[in-house]
This record gives C-alpha cells, structure tokens and sequence, in this order.
C-alpha cells in the first residue's frame, strides 16, 4: 500500500499532480521510495536539493567531509554559514527546509568496503556523485550485488557523463570501465578544476534520471551514456553494451565481494589535494624555509603556466608535469631539488618520474605551494 | 577523412585540439595517424606492448569498437570517432 498525501502535501507537489505521467499515484510512489546519495559536494548539491523537493520520502546523504570555502563556487547546497561545518548535517538542514515531509539519513563517514552494503541495502536506488575513481568502483559493485540501479554521473573541467547502470537491465560501470586510469593520467577537479555550473547542468540530468527510475516512467540511460561539454555546448549519446567479460556482472564474474578499492585504482578514495611521496621522499614547508636560508636549492614548480599568476616562489623553474618527461635535458640530476605544485599530488608524481630517469637528490614539498602559504609565507593566496 | 573528438583532459596532448582529422581506413591506422601528429598522447592510448589500454574507449558513431571488429573497425569519411575518457569528478 502506497502511504496517502496530506492536504498540505497536495498542494505542495500540486505541480507534479498536475502531469499525468506522476499524478497522485507517482507522487505517492516518490513519498514511499529512498534514493541513497554517495557524495555530498558538487553533483550532491542538485541532486540533493531537487529529489527533496520532489518528495522522495527517504533520501540518504554518504559524506565525511566539512564545508570549505572553495566548495561554495559549485556545491550551492552549502554557505557561507556552514562553512566548518560537516556536510551531510549542512545539506540535510538545507533540504529540510526545503522539504519538512520527507526524512533525510546523514551518513558522516567514509565510504567504504566495511559500510557501504549496510548502508545502500535500505535504498530503492544509489545515486554515484563522488569525486574519485575508488568510490565510483565501490558504488557500482554494490549497486551490482545488491541488485539496485546505480544512477550514475561524472564531471570534469567542462566535460559531464551521464548514465544509469543496472546489471539486471543492461551494462554497469565496469563493463565500460573495467579498469581505472593508471594513477595520475586523469586529474582530480581539485587538481585540474572546474566550471561551476557543470555539476548544476549534469546533477539536474542525475536526479531527472532517478526521478524516472523511481516513477517507472520515460527512457532512463539504462545501456545509453550521455556526453556533454559545455564549450561546445554538446550532447552526444552512444549505447552500452553488456560486457560479457565483465569481472563482476559477466556470466562468468570473478568478484563476488567488495575489494580493496583504493589498491585496486592506486590513489585514495578521496580529491584531497594534500599529496605525500611517501617516507623519506617529503620536505614540509617549514623544512624548506629554514633549508633554503643555508643551502642551494634547486625549486621546480609542476604546476600550469595559469596557476603561476595565482602565486608562486621566486627562483622556481616552471615545468608542468605533462611536459616534464620531455624536459629532463633542462635538469641536473647532481642538483638538490625540491619539487611543488599546489597541493602535492603532481610533484609526487613528479617525483616518481625523476626517481625513475635517476634523480636521486629529489624531495616533494608535502601540501604543495598551499601549505607554504599557510605555514611560511602568509602574503601568498591559498587556491 | 574521419574526425576524432579528443576529451578535455587528453587535449594537452593534441595542442589544445578538440577535433583532430584523422587518415585512415580503420580504427588502428586512425590511431596511428593521431599518434605520429601528437607523439605525446601515445603512452596516454597504448601500453608499453603496444596494446589499446583497457580503461581507453572508442566509440564509432555510437557503437563501442570493442563491440565491433576492436581496432580493425573499419571508418570512413565523416565518421565521427569520439575517444570517451574516464572522468571521476563530483
């Protein structure tokens, strides 16, 4: 039995009444169905907000992190009040307000092989807008063993994809992916960036596509991928197909429990720019600036040109890390060498590329440029 | 010829070009046509044994090569050949 809409209720999805393809019947579907959202942040804001106000009855919110101001150019389901504050308590108060009637779960944890089937197991559908190729594995294999369609979108720089995985119904996520990019070939957004809007635009075409997997109505993205870029302003769709070979919803499927995710992609689970070359292999900003009153050193800056005008260190070498390989003639492996970028991430990398062509007297500066801004130099801008 | 729309984040590779016009009557020489204009995309498409990476997918029209004849899918003038990346931003 589907529960019965108040009066105030009625009034309130009065405009969804009024379609015959939702009608009372589809809204009292939407206040009995459960959408489980993984990711709090840029897709999560639209998504969040407009399947709260669609009435979806029970909606759960899968996030650890806190509020940051340099979430609030996209991730509009937060402010600048809530800034500090843990991101599923500041979307759920913001959806609330929005929508009294229906009931919001807030999951402030990780992600992870241990929780993320006792979470999902009570939603009707999962929705994938996390920010990291670990999750985006993680969420689909659930999605797969617990038989649930996972309403899938991604976003990058102007670039969005758009698809809904059902194993029951056609392809998942590994059929078309069955193994992330090697660690480093495709960058984080807090890496590489990204336009604002995008994640308005492809978090409206996630949540059309759940609304329509929850109502049984329409053509959802079942076995069909959307591309859109918006400097071309372009909408391009091809077709999916099941992957016989897939490993986890294939007839002959070899994984048939959660993995190890983040040793499976090589990167954490998380678009944390605070990169670590591991033991022995970083310098902190404060060793840098008491190294750099006694010795030479030599500073090379990973980062892109762009980046520079935001700020920079004087006497650093500017080589980007997709040129570096290229550019090991300009470098003198005898030198010591500090290598940074913003956060710490592509001078790891950098790092890996230099040990590998036999740079031995190379450090990584942990936190990048950023964390000098913080610790070292306070005139500089945190970006 | 064909054309092949590259994504944003292998497009430093290809000067910035987000369509490049490709020679060739299949799949494998189009990519090698690609490769010998933009020599620094190659280890981004192919491994160290000179094979298509899994993660690197093709799409003719809107079909998949792997659900057609892979790299000796066949292309003719016009075809719009789009090499879809995986992106994991949200």
């Amino acid at each position: 039995m589907l529960p019965e809409l108040s009066h105030e209720e009625i009034l309130r999805y009065s405009r969804h009444l009024l379609i015959p393809e939702v009608g009372l019947g589809g809204q009292r579907k939407l206040k009995n169905s459960s959408a489980q959202i993984v990711g709090t942040g840029g897709l999560g804001s639209p998504v969040s907000l407009y399947l709260a106000a669609a009435g979806v009855g029970r909606i759960g919110l899968v996030d650890y992190d806190v509020v940051d101001t340099s979430n609030l150019q996209r991730q509009i389901i937060h402010g600048t009040s809530t800034v500090g504050k843990l991101k599923v308590e500041s979307a759920k108060t913001k959806m609330l307000d929005l929508n009294p009637d229906i009931q919001v779960d807030a999951y402030n944890e990780p992600y992870t092989s241990e929780n993320a089937l006792r979470i999902a197991r009570d939603y009707d559908i999962i929705l994938d807008g996390t920010d990291n190729f670990p999750t985006r594995y993680l969420t689909n294999d659930v999605a797969v063993f617990l038989g649930k369609p996972n309403v899938y979108s991604s976003i990058f720089r102007f670039d969005g994809q758009v698809s809904v995985f059902y194993a029951k119904e056609g392809p998942c996520y590994r059929c078309l992916f069955p193994e992330p990019p090697p660690p480093g070939l495709v960058p984080s957004c807090a890496e590489g960036g990204v336009l604002g809007v995008l994640p308005g635009t492809i978090g409206t075409l996630q949540a059309t596509e759940a609304l329509k997997v929850l109502l049984g109505i329409g053509e959802p993205l079942i076995g069909k991928l959307l591309l859109y870029n918006a400097l071309d302003m372009s909408f391009d769709f091809v077709k999916l197909k099941k992957n016989p070979n897939c490993r986890v919803c294939g007839p002959n499927a070899d994984i048939k429990e959660l993995i190890d995710y983040e040793a499976f992609c090589g990167v954490p689970g998380h678009d944390h720019e605070e990169g670590s070359a591991g033991a022995g292999l970083d310098i902190t900003a404060q060793e840098l600036s008491e190294r750099v009153k006694t010795n030479h050193l030599k500073l090379l800056d990973v980062r892109e040109p762009h980046e520079l005008e935001i700020s920079a260190l004087p006497d650093a070498v500017n080589i980007p890390l997709g040129q570096l390989a290229a550019r090991l003639p300009e470098l003198d492996s005898a030198e010591d060498m500090v290598v940074f970028c913003k956060g710490g991430t592509r001078s790891a990398r950098a790092l890996e590329l230099l040990a590998s062509a036999g740079f031995k007297k190379v450090k990584n500066l942990k936190g990048g440029i950023n964390a000098w801004a913080k610790e070292v130099d306070a005139n500089l801008p945190i970006y | 010829m064909p054309v092949l729309r590259i994504p944003t984040p292998l497009r430093a590779y290809t000067s910035g070009q987000s369509d490049v016009n490709v020679n060739g009557a299949n799949i494998s020489e189009v990519l090698s046509d690609l490769t010998t204009q933009y020599p620094t995309i190659k280890p981004h498409l192919f491994s160290d044994s000179g094979d298509l990476r899994p993660f690197v997918n093709l799409f003719v029209g809107e079909h998949n090569i792997k659900d057609l004849q892979g790299v000796d899918t066949v292309v003719e003038d016009g075809d719009k050949i789009m090499l879809i990346p995986s992106i994991a931003g949200g």
